[in-house]
């Protein structure tokens, strides 16, 4: 699965994995807007550890969940990034709209083919 | 003859149809070509992304309504230059400029109108050729400085 979802104390979390590009992004939106829809969360947590390549899709998808949950007043939290990655969130200002967190260094070994 | 950072020493090209299913093989084909200068995890990401972002512009804004074709050569230079052509053979960009500015575009659907800004982030250079029904040219080039470095 590409995305799982887990909801405890009041916070949703939507564990990403794989790779999050134009393609893939559709269903990424579509499982957690679901969610979204069912929970109405104070707080999203979108956390980025399985994500082996994320293009500029991603981004959109994180805008996206951010415009959706300003409908009920959620915050929106996006979790270890890897450096490419939180390079991209802070070319669209992201950083001024949620919290953005970098992995830590010793969990960025993650070599792609 | 003296080789010089013009001397192409090797080179690929393939097509595709642009369906969006096709944007995972198409970076993992042109990383796979780069992988032979020996590059560190971080510029194969970046090459990686670059073409991503690139093909998928095709996709979208050079096919929006049709499926189409869409050409991509990578070369490598002497020195560790690597240059990469994404075309397509669709509807083509009126204002370049506009297009390249962070956070335009023009599609309603999910977009962050991050394309241009992410290649020009990544790649060292970046040329756009395009015509409204001439398509779309992308050439981007990047100094692969390696792993050995």
């Amino acid at each position: 699965m590409p995305v799982e979802l887990r909801y405890e104390k009041c916070c949703l979390t939507a564990l990403l994995s794989g790779e999050i590009d134009h393609h893939s992004a559709a269903f990424l939106r579509g499982e957690i807007d679901a969610a979204l829809a069912r929970l109405h969360p104070p707080l999203l947590c979108l956390d980025f550890d399985g994500v082996t390549f994320m293009d500029s899709s991603a981004v959109g998808l994180v805008m996206g969940r951010y415009k959706y949950l300003r409908g009920f007043d959620g915050a929106l939290e996006v979790v270890n990034l890897s450096p490419a990655a939180y390079r991209m969130m802070r070319l669209s200002n992201l950083q001024s709209l949620a919290k953005l967190a970098q992995k830590q260094p010793e969990k960025r070994e993650k070599v792609q083919p | 003859m003296s080789k010089t950072k013009h001397t192409l020493l090797n080179q690929m090209k393939l097509e595709l149809d642009s369906h969006s299913v096709n944007e995972s093989f198409a970076r993992a084909a042109v990383a796979a070509f780069a992988a032979q200068l020996d590059p560190t995890v971080e510029e194969l990401t970046e090459i990686k992304t670059a073409v991503s972002e690139a093909v998928t512009n095709c996709i979208v804004h050079g096919y929006p309504a049709c499926c189409g074709k869409i050409t991509i050569w990578a070369g490598i230079y002497h020195g560790g230059q690597f240059r990469v052509w994404v075309k397509d053979r669709g509807v083509g960009i009126a204002d370049i400029a506009q297009a390249r500015q962070p956070l335009f575009t023009t599609l309603s659907e999910e977009r962050a109108g991050l394309g241009f800004a992410v290649m020009e982030s990544f790649m060292d250079r970046i040329k756009v050729r395009s015509k409204p029904g001439g398509g779309t040219t992308v050439t981007l080039e990047k100094e692969i400085r390696g792993r050995a470095q």
